[in-house]
């Protein structure tokens, strides 16, 4: 519980056994009282083991379904477990769990508040084709969201309640849609983002993709991603979820009977 | 050997073969109308290429067998498309599923002590030996 709500930390897992216990003993030492929910995708490793055994809830994919799917099934959950608030967070280490009473805070004018890597905080850089594809990303989904976002991929990430609702009914599973997709599906439905400036951690485990010919294909992907995302037509159920329920109190009793 | 020879027994062995799948079950209704109709209207081309040379030069195409390539093209390419039409669906619905029962696997395993496989090759394995390498 922060704040009177009660909060879920998603955290989409793939052979991460060997950093999840730091960053869940961080998440219970900074937030007590917070769920988390580890979401095993189809690991080879005892990631699911290791996080029951520290005390998180744990759902195990039978098979590998990606970021995106393991996302999507933590909306699901958090919205079938009547969650008011979902944090989205990388099981290696890179989101410091003390951002996440701020990006909480944030919630009270927006529904999903992203938590931004180059708003001031931290030395985060990158370059070339992929700093490119990062800028252009920037410029289309601050217009498409009509607010200032820098960081438009990043996967630390706050939800409210509608946001939660709308995630698990809609929420893109291909590659970048966990982040691309997923913001300009919101934007165009109505939803208010905003970001919040975060300091990100070296990461302790696995390793960054660097070469340049990747960032060409990450930046060509990324802009049909981008396309796809703007000219996608939205599901009726899905964009009939109204966005602005930013309080349990607030809850629109339509939305109840259904 | 003369070419209608060649075209007659494999337009004969397709039909044979899409009625013995058809026979066994092994093609979903939905599929085999499709296939029956392209089995019959091909087979008799195989017997005389020549029947669609006039219609050919009414549309501007040299050769009926030239027709019938080009529109063998096009029929091939409609029904991959429809594949991967189908295939993705089948993935939506096995997502679906997927996540159903890993929502039912935390629930057991929070309320009722179901195990937390250590690994998901462990359970898979346990299961199913061919599906893990």
């Amino acid at each position: 519980m922060i704040d009177g709500k009660r909060v879920l930390i998603i955290l989409p897992a793939w052979n991460e056994a060997e950093g999840l216990p730091k960053i869940l003993r961080e998440i219970q030492q900074k937030l007590p009282g917070v769920d988390t929910l580890v979401v095993d995708d189809g690991s080879t490793d005892s990631t699911a083991a290791v996080a029951a055994a520290h005390g998180s809830k744990v759902a195990q994919l039978p098979y590998n379904l990606g970021v995106g799917g393991a996302m999507r099934f933590g909306y699901r959950y958090a919205h079938l477990h009547d969650y008011d608030v979902a944090l989205q967070c990388d099981a290696d280490g890179q989101h410091d769990p003390s951002y996440v009473p701020t990006l909480i805070a944030k919630l009270d004018e927006a529904d999903l508040v992203i938590g931004a890597r180059f708003a001031g905080e931290g030395s985060y850089k990158v370059r070339g084709p992929r700093s490119w594809a990062m800028k252009l990303l920037s410029v289309v989904l601050s217009r498409v969201a009509r607010t200032r976002l820098t960081d438009t991929t990043s996967g630390y990430k706050a939800c409210n309640k509608s946001m939660i609702e709308f995630f698990s009914h809609w929420y893109p599973v291909e590659y970048l849609g966990d982040t691309i997709e997923s913001m300009v599906g919101a934007a165009r439905c109505g939803f208010v983002i905003r970001q919040v400036p975060v300091a990100m951690r070296e990461r302790t485990t696995g390793t960054p993709s660097a070469s340049p010919i990747k960032a060409t294909i990450y930046l060509a992907r990324a802009g049909l991603v981008l396309l796809l995302a703007m000219i996608r037509r939205m599901p009726k159920h899905v964009k009939a979820i109204q966005p602005g329920t930013r309080t349990t109190a607030a809850r629109s009793p339509q939305l109840i009977g259904r | 050997m003369h070419l209608t020879v060649i075209t007659s027994i494999t337009g004969v062995l397709v039909l044979v073969y899409i009625l013995e799948l058809l026979r066994r079950q092994q093609l979903r209704e939905k599929y085999a109308a499709i296939w029956l109709a392209i089995g019959v209207v091909v087979a008799p081309l195989g017997f005389f290429p020549t029947i669609l040379d006039s219609t050919a030069r009414k549309l501007g195409i040299a050769s009926g067998v030239s027709l019938v390539l080009f529109a063998g093209f096009v029929l091939l390419l409609l029904v991959s498309l429809h594949l991967s039409w189908e295939a993705s669906r089948l993935e939506a619905e096995t997502r679906t599923l997927a996540e159903d029962v890993a929502m039912m696997r935390a629930y057991l395993a929070e309320h009722h002590d179901y195990p937390i496989a250590r690994s998901n090759s462990d359970a898979a394995k346990a299961t199913d030996p061919g599906v893990t390498a």
